[in-house]
């Protein structure tokens, strides 16, 4: 996302710096100040100033530790099997969380792709935030799991009942 | 409350102040005007001369000198009376919950003035705008700005800036002149005040009352952004109420020839001495305090006074000026907050919070009722129709009109744009209170002649945007949300997905920062760590500033508190108790185990401290037994109930941050805890898994053993004063390690040492370290989930929590907590090649454990 040097120069943003811009917001549907604004928080939480985020990036927010669901969703954000993510997989993402656009519903144009705020796209973001081992499918056990991670630790599990009664 | 309670409260505090009342206004001949008070001819003069007599024929064993203790009697009297008052109001919650408490405090002085008009024939008691101004107010807005989110406040400043003066600009000249023309129109009769009057008349009804929105919206949970656009408002507009009312009540004084371009250049000019000044006079007062605290640490005990004084200073000293008052103590309160909760000992802050939230409190409850006594009043009762309900038509309207073409504007440049819904309820929740009374009665009369008929308009404006709005403000808000109605009730799936759902939303918010890192804030909060925290804080009190490392603090604070409580209430038996019992009942309605646990307080420990804190109940076997048996019955109807009340709540839901009279709520703390843990470990054992065999990073600890320091690097404890670590304290994260040393050091960073099986053995004979027996059993085959450190506390009390506690020990092997209770954890991912550790022996404290 530019180089450091160009990002050192100039405080403020200059559109140049984020590529693809307009393939980001043809993608995602975000406006331009939205993306720009965006790019900022990115660059914010990107402490080690490589242009992308790691894992430990999203740690670092300080509210994601007290959300039970802090986690999780860290993970929703990384592709399947990296560790890194770019702007363009953050703001897609991101993208998720539009409101949908009404007018999209009403002409549906089976050929053209979803936008990535619809309905559809956005209950595959959930499933996925379910499907904790990404084959797919939501077991029983992920279930649970996910559960037992909004629940706390008060919840009788009736299928085992070890001496301590968890 | 049991139902005969509430109606002895009912005919107790009715009886007490029939009694009270009547004889004392008998003897009370004084009425608190202006600066000095003076016996009024009003009343029984014949019983005035009590106990002054000059002539004494004896010695009199006991006289009656009530003259003696007049005034302070009186003084003290009436806040006793609000306070009984409220006592009363707040016995039943049901109609509290559909009034507000305002409201009711309110009535109540209309019930205590009606009292004391029929004992006098006069109002003897009103509320007088020094008292006012100078004994009630200030403390209710210096509570607000202790409490004031900053954050929230300050990225929403534009919006709030824009509202409160525009707003209150366009609020005061709309009603002015709207009024005038109703006038000219003849609309009012025969009525006759100047152009200028009305405008005078406007400005002062145009503030919104930041005590009323309090008030109220405590009530009503709002959302944040929302709360804070009225609230700052309601705080900020007394700049321009100010300028506004001197500015008009010279232009009355001057007359209408005599305006010209010059005065109102001066009146404008005037706004922004007047603001600004306030504000700098506050800010100076903030930054003396903060000073101060710095250096107050052998005055512990008198530290609170500081605040209090200081703060009324801050007040005092912007009103000797002629700036805005209350905008000089609000930004005193903001300024200091920070620097006070870092720099004053634990006590104090508490202290301090307690004080003022009791002050401030009692100063609103004495507020509501003296607005109560004051209507009773013949002498300034003047009616017109016309110009009190146009007034009332007006008011509404132009606030109304006013917030949406503001927002309107607003919303062109907010990132998160105000809603409808928002906006409606921020136009509604313009609410006029006492300081419009107050201004209202400090008109001069000579000038204005109608000033009575100005009076008790305010009056009658103030009781309905209080009681009328304030009752129907929470069935407008939730008729506003609910865009569909429930047909069918939630199933238990659906409501497990809402709540994810909540908590995903609330996370992506704060992953994109919508409380946004932008250039400003970063700079600014640059400037603010280096330089005035270097001025105004602690040297101890800087290190602590990391935030995880503050929650843990807290958490472990919690912690300790809370096992002390739990040992104390249950004995010492109570470490026997199956545990089964305990999860039970934490899931069982409040009362419900609250009673069963009355029942067997007694019979079972009569040692025990009675402590209505925590319900978890101490029960007999016995009763366990039935309660087992009906739990099991019941467990389908419970489930429901029993997820809704446990799951966490998304911050979404957690309002009640701005109430009056609450601090926090306990669930939230025990879930941010539980949370916080959990979170923690997973990512640990994650970032153990991800970080195996790679370096150790540099910082290193002085204090643990040379030998071990490539294998545990960063074994630190939570004792602040033993922290001392080098290399890259506090410096937060050039390097994407950097930020995990800072919060490493509430987390245990086992790294490389627990690859090492050779290690292994090293750990076990640690007595320090006892697994709870049920999870070496259970947890081997769902290890992916890891046991919220709460069913470790609240199941067998195991000496591991203890060790949490204690203070920092100088051993090879870290003593921070997390080591100890993630040890198990991290050695059962490594189950493959170990064996689960065999039992440790129990050492003989724990005689009698499961």
């Amino acid at each position: 996302m530019g180089s450091i040097v160009s990002r050192l120069l100039s405080r403020l943003l200059r559109e140049e710096e984020i590529e693809d811009i307009e393939e980001i917001k043809k993608e995602t549907g975000f406006s331009h100040r939205k993306i720009t604004r965006l790019y900022r928080r990115f660059t914010s939480l990107d402490k080690g100033g490589n242009g992308t985020l790691s894992r430990d990036d999203f740690h670092r927010i300080p509210e994601l530790a007290i959300n039970p669901l802090g986690d999780i969703i860290t993970n929703g954000f990384f592709p399947e099997g990296e560790d890194q993510v770019n702007f363009r997989g953050f703001v897609r993402t991101l993208a998720h969380f539009r409101p949908i656009d009404q007018d999209n519903e009403k002409n549906k144009n089976p050929s053209a792709t979803e936008p990535l705020n619809s309905r559809t796209n956005k209950l595959l973001f959930a499933f996925r935030l379910y499907d904790l081992d990404r084959d797919g499918k939501i077991s029983r056990d992920e279930l649970l799991q996910v559960l037992r991670m909004i629940v706390g630790v008060n919840l009788i599990c009736s299928t085992k009942t070890p001496k301590g009664g968890i | 409350m049991l139902r005969c309670g509430y109606a002895l409260f009912w005919l107790l505090g009715s009886v007490l102040l029939i009694c009270v009342v009547s004889p004392v206004k008998g003897e009370a001949v004084v009425t608190r005007e202006g600066s000095h008070l003076k016996l009024s001819e009003s009343s029984h003069s014949n019983e005035s001369q009590h106990g002054h007599s000059s002539n004494i024929t004896g010695i009199p064993i006991i006289s009656f000198k009530w003259h003696h203790v007049e005034t302070p009697y009186l003084v003290a009297f009436w806040v006793l009376v609000s306070f009984l008052g409220k006592l009363v109001i707040e016995a039943n919650h049901h109609v509290t919950s559909v009034i507000p408490e305002s409201a009711l405090l309110i009535c109540f002085g209309f019930i205590l003035g009606g009292m004391i008009w029929a004992a006098d024939k006069v109002q003897t008691f009103r509320l007088t705008p020094t008292v006012f101004f100078f004994y009630l107010l200030p403390q209710v807005i210096l509570d607000a700005g202790y409490h004031m989110p900053n954050k929230l406040f300050f990225t929403n400043l534009g919006g709030i800036l824009v509202h409160a003066v525009i707003g209150t600009c366009w609020n005061a000249a709309s009603l002015g002149l709207s009024l005038w023309g109703c006038q000219m129109g003849g609309a009012m009769g025969d009525l006759d005040i100047g152009l200028l009057q009305y405008l005078l008349f406007g400005s002062l009804m145009a503030a919104v009352d930041p005590v009323a929105v309090i008030a109220v919206f405590e009530q009503v949970h709002v959302n944040d952004v929302l709360f804070i656009m009225v609230f700052g408002e309601s705080l900020l507009n007394d700049g321009v109420t100010v300028v506004l009312f001197n500015v008009f009540d010279a232009f009355v004084s001057l007359g209408g020839p005599k305006i010209d371009a010059a005065e109102i250049i001066k009146g404008i000019v005037s706004f922004f001495v007047v603001a600004f000044g306030g504000s700098l006079v506050g800010l100076v007062f903030g930054l003396l305090i903060s000073l101060l605290t710095r250096c107050t640490k052998n005055i512990q005990i008198i530290e609170p006074g500081f605040i209090f004084v200081l703060g009324y200073l801050s007040y005092l000293t912007a009103e000797m000026l002629s700036l805005s008052a209350i905008l000089s103590i609000v930004f005193c309160g903001m300024c200091c907050q920070k620097y006070i909760n870092a720099n004053m000992d634990e006590n104090s802050v508490q202290t301090v919070r307690y004080a003022m939230k009791a002050f401030a409190n009692g100063s609103e409850t004495i507020i509501f009722v003296f607005l109560g006594i004051s209507a009773i009043d013949k002498v300034i009762w003047v009616w017109n129709t016309g110009f009190i309900l146009l007034t009332l038509l007006f008011v509404l309207v132009y606030r109304f009109i006013g917030v949406f073409f503001l927002t309107w504007i607003l919303n062109r440049y907010r990132l998160v744009p105000l809603e409808f819904v928002d906006q409606v309820i921020m136009s509604y929740g313009g609410l006029r209170g006492a300081v419009a009374y107050g201004l209202a009665v400090m008109l001069d009369e000579n000038k204005i002649k109608e000033k009575n008929l100005m009076v008790c308009t305010t009056l009658i404006v103030v009781y309905f945007t209080v009681i009328l709005q304030g009752i129907t403000m929470k069935p407008l808000v939730m008729w506003l949300k609910v865009k569909r109605a429930a047909v069918t009730e939630v199933s238990l799936l659906e409501k497990l997905t809402n709540k994810m759902f909540n908590h995903t939303l609330v996370a992506i918010e704060d992953i994109s920062g919508q409380i946004g890192h932008n250039y400003m804030r970063s700079k600014w909060k640059y400037f603010e760590e280096n330089w005035m925290s270097w001025i105004l804080m602690k040297p101890s009190a800087r290190k602590k500033q990391d935030q995880v490392f503050d929650v843990f603090h807290q958490l472990n604070l919690k912690d300790a508190m809370e096992y002390v409580t739990e040992g104390e209430r249950r004995g010492s038996l109570e470490f026997v108790r199956n545990e089964n019992s305990i999860i039970d009942f934490k899931k069982k309605s409040e009362s419900e185990s609250f009673d069963i646990n009355n029942a067997n307080m007694s019979n079972d420990h009569g040692a025990m401290s009675t402590t209505s804190r925590d319900p978890i109940p101490s029960v007999s076997l016995e009763m366990h037994e039935q309660i087992m048996k009906a739990v099991r019955e019941a467990e389908a109807i419970n489930a429901h109930h029993l997820l809704d009340q446990h799951l966490y709540k998304s911050r979404k839901q957690h309002r009640h941050r701005f109430s009056r009279s609450h601090f926090d709520i306990n669930r939230d703390e025990k879930e941010v805890q539980e949370i916080f843990q959990r979170t923690m470990r997973n990512r640990l054992k994650s970032f153990t898994s991800a970080k195996m065999g790679v370096k150790p990073p540099k910082t290193i600890v002085k204090h643990t053993q040379k030998e071990q320091q490539q294998k545990m690097p960063n074994g630190k404890s939570m004792d602040k004063a033993k922290t001392s670590y080098s290399g890259d304290e506090g410096s937060e994260g050039d390097s994407a390690s950097g930020y995990d040393q800072s919060y490493m050091r509430a987390t245990y960073r086992a790294g490389a040492g627990i690859e090492n099986p050779a290690f292994m053995p090293d750990l076990d004979p640690m007595d320090l370290l006892q697994i709870p027996p049920w999870l070496g059993e259970s947890e081997l085959d769902s290890s992916m989930v890891a046991l919220s450190h709460r069913a470790q506390v609240d199941l067998p009390r195991t000496p591991s929590n203890l060790r949490r506690l204690a203070p920092l020990r100088i051993s090879t092997r870290s003593t921070d907590s997390f080591t100890l209770e993630n040890i198990p954890d991290t050695q059962q991912m490594d189950s493959d090649q170990l064996q689960p550790p065999p039992p440790p022996p129990r050492p003989p404290r724990d005689d009698g454990y499961v």
